[in-house]
């Protein structure tokens, strides 16, 4: 994907729209200067800086097919975040990017599609959804995974119909709930037996908290899902995001560039050590 | 006779009894029969007798807890998954209410009689609870993950 001339030169961007998805999360639509378009690969992230707070990457979750139309979906957790997802339409942002190794989305034409998030995991998971429902008749069975903590902190609840009666099998879960909630208590893992997809010819898609990673990646292949078709999208502190700086190091590899999507077959043997 | 063999066979599809050798089968279909759980209904109550275990077919049913608030969801079970394990210990009585979300057809097996033939029959006992331990661990590790909260404002 196209980079800026110098990748550590941020651009500006303009907060077109803005909305609060949950209690604690936003979804910004951002647009360059001259409404320049911003090519990305799902999976991608960009360098976001609020002026005078500080800079942090956040997945990219808009439509590939829309590239002067960026979209981030944000978690206001820490003083960056808050102050990003505080951006009110007309504010400006500083953007570096897109940066990153993405999600396998060429490589998983002809094969089944498993997407299993937790959390805000969905986001960066959402171009990925839209790029296989553009191009439907490419893929095979599709299925979307999604663990949320409680019903009201589920992202993008009004696609999930949507996506749903395109040909993506969707299955939710939360950790809690009451009976109003008709849908599956459990974690995401609990949903994986439950996906119509053949676990051999099966790309699989994975995002959320890290845990939620390792327990997923181990039920798929205990099920018969590669390793090495196992996708992962590992967040850890970028901040040059050009593998210059080495804030992102998770062992042999910088996540800025080498990530952040990275196999199982990869990963698998780097989450056993414990100081990474 | 034929509807036992049809029991064998619907219970011979069912996951919980992936790999059991068909004798064993055979007994625990000689426990069972097939139900249909009408949505709301409770087929499992805190505090009653736990005299029958379910192998779920298809459908959803919400394993609940009251609370002063009122009734929350602790997990859903779906096709695949068995319901209820008070039947095995003293003094048999069920520790949850189990609601049904979505119609579900099911085994239903007569704990007693499960009781007796594992008793009888120790091999039979020692695969059925084999698979009920898969069972403990496999829900155990699950509820350990929703413990974690791990989409909460730490993760």
């Amino acid at each position: 994907m196209a980079l800026a001339p110098d990748p550590m030169l941020p651009r500006r961007a303009r907060v077109l729209a803005s909305r609060q998805d949950t209690r604690d999360t936003w979804t910004l639509e951002l647009e360059l200067d001259g409404a320049a378009p911003l090519p990305f690969a799902p999976g991608q992230f960009n360098m976001l800086w609020p002026f005078g707070v500080g800079e942090a990457p956040i997945s990219i979750c808009g439509d590939p097919a829309e590239p002067a139309r960026i979209v981030h979906t944000v978690r206001a957790v820490g003083a960056v975040s808050q102050a990003i997802a505080a951006a009110a339409p007309g504010a400006v942002l500083g953007l570096r990017g897109p940066f990153g190794h993405g999600w396998p989305t060429v490589q998983a034409i002809g094969h089944d599609v498993l997407i299993v998030a937790g959390g805000i995991g969905l986001a960066p998971l959402r171009p990925v959804i839209l790029e296989l429902l553009a191009h439907r008749g490419q893929y095979g069975r599709a299925a979307l995974l999604y663990g949320a903590r409680t019903p009201a902190d589920a992202l993008y609840g009004h696609e999930l119909d949507a996506w749903r009666a395109r040909g993506l099998q969707v299955l939710t879960t939360v950790d809690v709930a009451d009976r109003a909630w008709t849908g599956a208590v459990g974690v995401v893992t609990r949903l994986i037996p439950r996906a119509e997809v053949d676990p051999a010819r099966t790309v699989a898609m994975v995002c959320g908290p890290d845990v939620m990673m390792r327990f997923t990646a181990q039920e798929l292949t205990a099920r018969g899902f590669p390793a090495a078709r196992v996708h992962l999208s590992l967040e850890r502190n970028m901040r040059c995001a050009v593998a210059l700086c080495g804030h992102c190091q998770y062992g042999p590899t910088l996540l800025c560039r080498d990530g952040p999507v990275l196999t199982w077959e990869r990963l698998r043997p780097l989450t056993s050590v414990r100081e990474l | 006779m034929s509807e036992a063999l049809g029991l064998e066979d619907v219970l011979r599809e069912h996951p919980f009894t992936t790999g059991m050798r068909p004798e064993h089968l055979r007994e625990l279909a000689g426990c069972a029969r097939e139900v249909l759980l009408a949505a709301g209904t409770f087929p499992i109550r805190e505090g009653d007798a736990a005299d029958t275990f379910y192998a779920l077919r298809d459908g959803a049913v919400a394993i609940e807890v009251h609370a002063p608030s009122g009734p929350l969801v602790v997990q859903t079970l779906h096709a695949g998954d068995v319901l209820g394990w008070s039947w095995l210990f003293p003094p048999y009585r069920s520790a949850f209410d189990a609601r049904v979300v979505e119609p579900a057809r099911a085994l239903a097996f007569d704990a007693p009689c499960l009781r007796g033939k594992a008793e009888r029959d120790h091999e039979l006992g020692y695969a059925l609870m084999l698979r009920m331990a898969r069972v403990f661990t496999s829900r155990l590790a699950a509820t350990r993950l929703q413990l974690l909260d791990l989409y909460g404002p730490r993760a």
